[in-house]
C-alpha cells in the first residue's frame, strides 16, 4: 500500500534574466526558503531530485553542483529531465520514493539558467526538442514554431483570432503585475500584444513566454513526518502522465494535446474527480501556458470547456478570480517566465501557497474546495503531468 | 531581412569578444559588466563546437530515393503498417522487414507557420514557411513550404511534394509546393 506524501515546505526565486547569480546560487534561494519553510535541516533530507534541462548552461552535472553548495552532500541525489514538464516529473520521482517508503523526506528542486547562452542558441536548443532528425535539421522549427503550428490548425477549425490569443496574454500579465518572484511586471493590453512583432506566425512576442532563469522547491514527506511538522501539509493526492509522438508529423490532430488528455484522464480518476465536471472540484489550476495557445489546448485537453469552446472562456474571462476556474493566477509561464526545469515545481510552490492562502492581493483564489491542480507540458505535448494537490489527504 | 538577423548576432558576439579581450589586457580577467544589469559575468574561455555523425546505415534506400527524386516512406511486410518518417523496425508486430514504397506527391495541408525568429544555424535564411501535410495514404510529411506569405496560405489548400536541393548547403530534400488553382493533379 503506497503511503501519502505531502508537501511541506516551499520555496521560490525571482523568475527572469538573473545574470546577478549563478546556477547554484540560484538554486540556494529555493532550497533555503524551503528548509526554513518546512523547519528542517540538511541532515533530514535523505534525496535530492533535482530538474534541469541545461544544455545552455555550463555545469553538466547540476545535482552534484548544487548538492555541494547546498550542504546536501552525501546525500543521494539524481537529476531527470522531461523537457518542460522536468519540474512535474521531478515530483513524482520525489512521491514515489516516499510512498514507496524508501525515504520520508525528500527535496525536490527544479532550476534553470538559460541566460548563460545568447539567446540565439537557446532558440536553437529548443527548437532541437522534438524530433531532431526529421523536423529540425532541415526544417529549423522552433517552440514557438511548433506551437504555431497547433495554433494555425486550432485557428481554423474553430474560428478562434489573434485577439483571442491575445487575451490570454492580457490576463496573465495582470496576475504577474501583482506577483513579486515574476519575470514581467508590467500590465498589457490586447493592443500592445496584437502590434508586437511575429515570431512564428500567428504567434507574436507577446503570445510567447520569455527566456528565464529561475529555481523552485519542495519538501516532501511522509504522512507520519508531515503530521509532525507542519499543521498546512499539502497533499499530492494524485498524478497523472502520458507522452505523444516526437514527430508532431504523427499525431492525429492539431487540435488537443493527447498527452495531456491522457495525464488528466489518469489523475482525475486517481483523484476521483469527475471528468466531465472537474472545475466543480477544484479552486484554482496552473497551466503550462508556454504560449497562448497552449492555455486554451489546456482549458479543453483538462476538461475546463468542451472541444473548440476554450476560446469561449478566454472570451468571458471566465478564467480570472470569480469566473469559473481561476488559471495561471501566478502569472503562468507567459508572464511568470519559463525556466524550462523550473517550471513544474514553481507551479506545486504557487498552488501550496494558494491553498494555503498565503499568496499576494488580488491573486489569490478563493479556497473552498481545498484542491488546485498543476498541467505542466513537456515539449510540444511530448510529455505531460497532471497533479493534484489538495488540503486533505 | 535574414541576412540582417545574421549579421546583427556575428556583430553581438564581435562586440562582446572585443570588450572581454581588452578586459583581459587591463585587469587580467574574461570579467565584463552584462550590459543591461551591470552584473559581474566571466565569459567563456572554452568554446564547444558540437556536429553530430547520425547513422543513416538503415535509411540508405531513403536517401537514394531522393537522389531518384522519390519521396520514400516503409511499409512492414508482417502488419502493413506504412512508416514515414521511414523506420525499418515495427514495433507493432516487431519484425523488421519492411519494403520501400514511394509515396503519392499530392496532399492537403493540415497547419502551417512562418518562422521570423530563426534558430542560430538558421539565420542564414530568409523567413520560412514550415507545413505538415497530409498524404491520401494516411501519413503526414513536415516540410518548408515554398510560399512564405501566410495570408497565401491556409489549411486545408493542396499541395505538391518536390524534391528539391537546399541551397547554400547544396543537399537533396523535399519541399511543400501549394497547388495554383485550376492546376491539374499531376
Amino acid at each position: 500500500m503506497p503511503r501519502r506524501v505531502a508537501i511541506v515546505g516551499v520555496g521560490h526565486s525571482r523568475f527572469g534574466i538573473r545574470h546577478d547569480v549563478s546556477l547554484a546560487e540560484l538554486a540556494w534561494e529555493s532550497i533555503k526558503q524551503a528548509l526554513d519553510d518546512a523547519g528542517v535541516d540538511q541532515k533530514d533530507i535523505e534525496y535530492v531530485v533535482y530538474a534541469n534541462v541545461g544544455v545552455w548552461s555550463s555545469e553538466p552535472l547540476p545535482a552534484v553542483v548544487i548538492n555541494e553548495y547546498a550542504g546536501l552532500t552525501p546525500r543521494g541525489t539524481v537529476r531527470v529531465e522531461a523537457a518542460c514538464a522536468s519540474g512535474s516529473a521531478a515530483i513524482k520521482l520525489g512521491h514515489d520514493i516516499v510512498a514507496s517508503g524508501q525515504a520520508d523526506v525528500v527535496l525536490v528542486v527544479g532550476v534553470e539558467k538559460m541566460n548563460e547562452s545568447p539567446t540565439p542558441i537557446v532558440v536553437e536548443l529548443i527548437g532541437r526538442a522534438g524530433n531532431y532528425f526529421w523536423e529540425f535539421q532541415s526544417f529549423g522549427l522552433t517552440f514557438p514554431g511548433y506551437y504555431a503550428l497547433y495554433a494555425t490548425a486550432y485557428m481554423a477549425r474553430y474560428g478562434a483570432t489573434e485577439e483571442d490569443l491575445c487575451k490570454v496574454a492580457v490576463k496573465n500579465h495582470y496576475y504577474a503585475s501583482m506577483n513579486p518572484k515574476a519575470h514581467f511586471q508590467r500590465r498589457i493590453t490586447v493592443e500592445d500584444c496584437m502590434r508586437s512583432r511575429y515570431i512564428a506566425w500567428p504567434l507574436k512576442l507577446y503570445d510567447c513566454s520569455p527566456i528565464s532563469d529561475g529555481s523552485a522547491a519542495v519538501i516532501l514527506a511522509s504522512e507520519e513526518v508531515a503530521r509532525k511538522l507542519t499543521d498546512t501539509p499539502v497533499w499530492i493526492k494524485a498524478i497523472g502522465y502520458g507522452s505523444d509522438t516526437s514527430n508532431l508529423s504523427k499525431r492525429e490532430d492539431f487540435l488537443s494535446l493527447r498527452a495531456a488528455v491522457e495525464a488528466a484522464r489518469m489523475a482525475y480518476r486517481r483523484a476521483g474527480i469527475d471528468p466531465d465536471n472537474p472545475v466543480k472540484y477544484i479552486d484554482v489550476a496552473e497551466v503550462h501556458d508556454c504560449f497562448t495557445i497552449a492555455e486554451v489546448l489546456a482549458y479543453e485537453d483538462l476538461g475546463f470547456a468542451r472541444r473548440g469552446e476554450g476560446v469561449k472562456l478566454v472570451r468571458e474571462e471566465q478564467t480570472y478570480v470569480g469566473g469559473l476556474i481561476p488559471v495561471n493566477l501566478s502569472g503562468g509561464l507567459k508572464a511568470k517566465g519559463h525556466p524550462i526545469a523550473a517550471t513544474g515545481v514553481s507551479m506545486a510552490v504557487e498552488l501550496v501557497r494558494q491553498l494555503r492562502q498565503e499568496v499576494e492581493r488580488g491573486r489569490q483564489a478563493p479556497i473552498r474546495k481545498g484542491m488546485a491542480l498543476a498541467h505542466n507540458v513537456g515539449g510540444t505535448g511530448h510529455y505531460a503531468y497532471v497533479t493534484i494537490y489538495s488540503l486533505e489527504p | 531581412m535574414a541576412q540582417d538577423q545574421r549579421k546583427a548576432m556575428e556583430e553581438m558576439i564581435k562586440q562582446v569578444e572585443q570588450f572581454v579581450e581588452e578586459a583581459k589586457r587591463s585587469v587580467g580577467l574574461p570579467i565584463v559588466p552584462d550590459q543591461r544589469t551591470g552584473s559581474a559575468l566571466w565569459y567563456d574561455q572554452r568554446e564547444l563546437r558540437v556536429r553530430y555523425a547520425i547513422s543513416v546505415e538503415r535509411l540508405r534506400k531513403f536517401f537514394e530515393g531522393l537522389m531518384e527524386g522519390k519521396l520514400l516512406a516503409t511499409r512492414c511486410r508482417g502488419c502493413g503498417t506504412l512508416y514515414f518518417p521511414p523506420q525499418v523496425d515495427c514495433p507493432r508486430c516487431r519484425r523488421s522487414d519492411v519494403e520501400w514504397v514511394e509515396l503519392s506527391r499530392e496532399g492537403t495541408l493540415l497547419t502551417y507557420t512562418v518562422i521570423y525568429v530563426k534558430p542560430m544555424s538558421f539565420a542564414h535564411y530568409p523567413d520560412y514557411a514550415v507545413g505538415i501535410a497530409r498524404l491520401p495514404e494516411g501519413v503526414n510529411v513536415t516540410a518548408w513550404i515554398r510560399e512564405t506569405d501566410p495570408r497565401k496560405l491556409r489549411v486545408g489548400m493542396r499541395v505538391r511534394i518536390e524534391i528539391v536541393r537546399r541551397q547554400p548547403e547544396n543537399y537533396l530534400t523535399y519541399e511543400l509546393v501549394p497547388v495554383e488553382e485550376g492546376e491539374g493533379r499531376g
